[in-house]
C-alpha cells in the first residue's frame, strides 16, 4: 500500500499571498494573520495542488516516513 | 525545510526568494525544476543562465551550473557556453524586457541560427525589478510608472517573433497553469533546436496595481479564465482572441541544430 502523504506548511516561507487558500478544491487552507494554516485539515484529499501554486515553496506533500 | 524537489534543485540556504507575495516567478521557477526532474537529466550537465530583473534572480536560487549575466546579454552568453560545450543542456531565463527589448536582437539571431537553447521567457508585462516601466510586452492602452495615461505601443508576442525570426520550437505556458507549462519546458528541453516559452507570470505589486487588477488571487483566476489552448485558437478570429492568452505549443519545424553543423565543419579539417 502507498503511503499516506503528509501536509507540511513551512511558515517561514510563506508570504501569505493567499493562492493556495484560494485554489484549494476543499476549502482546507485559510489566512490566519500573515500566515496560512491548515484550518479543516480533514478535508485534505492530498491533490497537491496547494504545492504546485505556491509561488514560495511553503507548503507542500511528503510521504509520511519522511514526515 | 523542503519538499524532496526544492531539497534537490534549489539553493536552500538562498530562500525564502526576494519576489514579492503572489508572484508567478516562483510557480514558474518550479515548472522549469520539474521538468528537469521528469526528463531525468544529470543536473551538473544542465547550464542555467539569467540577464537582468526579476526573473533572473532564478540563476541565484537554482542548483544547476549557473551564470547571472548582463541584461539582455543571456543569450549571447548562453550561444558561447552551448558553442564550446555543445553536450550541455543550456538552459536560458529571461524577462520579458530582457529577452524582446534589451536583448531583442540576441532573442532574433539565437532563433535565426537555430542554437540548441531553451529559452524560457517569465513575461509579466512590465519592468518590475525597477519600479514598473511600460515594456514591449505591457498590453496596449494599459499602464506603468512612464505610461501614466496608458500604453501608445502594440505589444509584442513574443513567440510569433521568435517564430518569425526561426525559432524551431515556440509555446506559451501560463503561471496559473503549472502542469501545461511544465510540459511545453519539457517539450522545449528535448526539441533539438532553438527552442522558447513564454510563460505569462503576474506581477501583482507594479502590473496588477497601476491597472486595478486586484490581488495575485485574482490575476491567476484571469490567467484560468483567459487561457485558449492553442488548437481552439486556430478557429477563432483575430477579434475572439483579443485580450486572450493562447497557451500550449504554438509552432514547431525542422531545421539542422547549429553546433551540430558547426561539428560538420570541424570534422571536416579533421580528416
Amino acid at each position: 500500500m502507498a503511503a499516506k502523504k503528509q501536509l507540511v506548511i513551512n511558515t517561514k516561507w510563506c508570504k501569505g499571498c493567499g493562492v493556495c487558500a484560494a485554489f484549494c478544491p476543499r476549502g482546507v487552507l485559510a489566512l490566519k494573520g500573515e500566515k496560512i494554516q491548515a484550518v479543516q485539515p480533514e478535508s485534505c484529499i492530498r491533490c497537491g495542488l496547494c504545492e504546485l501554486r505556491c509561488p514560495d515553496y511553503a507548503i507542500y506533500l511528503v510521504e509520511e516516513e519522511d514526515a | 525545510m523542503a519538499s524532496k524537489l526544492i531539497d534537490k534543485y534549489f539553493r536552500e540556504a538562498h530562500l525564502p526568494h526576494i519576489w514579492c507575495p503572489g508572484c508567478g516567478h516562483g510557480v514558474l521557477m518550479r515548472d522549469v525544476a520539474q521538468a528537469v526532474e521528469n526528463l531525468g537529466l544529470d543536473k551538473d550537465k544542465v547550464v542555467l543562465v539569467s540577464g537582468i530583473g526579476c526573473s533572473s534572480r532564478a540563476a541565484g536560487y537554482m542548483d544547476f551550473n549557473t551564470m547571472h549575466t548582463t541584461h539582455g546579454r543571456a543569450l549571447a552568453f548562453a550561444t558561447g557556453i552551448k558553442m564550446a560545450h555543445p553536450e550541455l543542456e543550456v538552459i536560458v531565463i529571461m524577462g520579458d524586457g530582457d529577452a524582446s527589448a534589451i536583448g531583442g536582437n540576441h532573442l532574433i539571431h539565437a532563433a535565426r541560427r537555430n542554437i540548441g537553447i531553451t529559452a524560457i521567457v517569465f513575461n509579466n508585462d512590465i519592468y518590475g525589478m525597477t519600479g514598473g516601466q511600460y515594456s514591449p510586452t505591457t498590453p496596449y492602452g494599459e499602464k506603468g510608472t512612464t505610461a501614466p495615461y496608458g500604453n501608445i505601443d502594440r505589444p509584442f508576442d513574443i513567440p510569433k517573433v521568435a517564430e518569425a525570426a526561426g525559432a524551431t520550437y515556440t509555446a506559451r505556458g501560463t503561471a496559473y497553469d503549472a502542469r501545461l507549462t511544465t510540459k511545453l519546458i519539457e517539450e522545449g528541453i528535448r526539441h533539438k533546436g532553438f527552442s522558447i516559452i513564454e510563460c505569462a507570470s503576474i506581477c501583482p505589486t507594479y502590473y496588477g496595481r497601476k491597472n486595478k487588477k486586484g490581488s495575485a488571487v485574482d490575476m491567476y483566476t484571469w490567467q484560468k479564465e483567459n487561457s485558449i489552448p492553442a488548437a481552439k485558437a486556430k478557429d477563432m478570429t483575430p477579434e475572439e482572441l483579443e485580450g486572450k492568452l493562447v497557451v500550449g505549443e504554438l509552432s514547431r519545424s525542422e531545421f539542422p541544430e547549429l553546433t551540430e553543423q558547426y561539428q560538420k565543419i570541424i570534422d571536416k579539417f579533421q580528416k
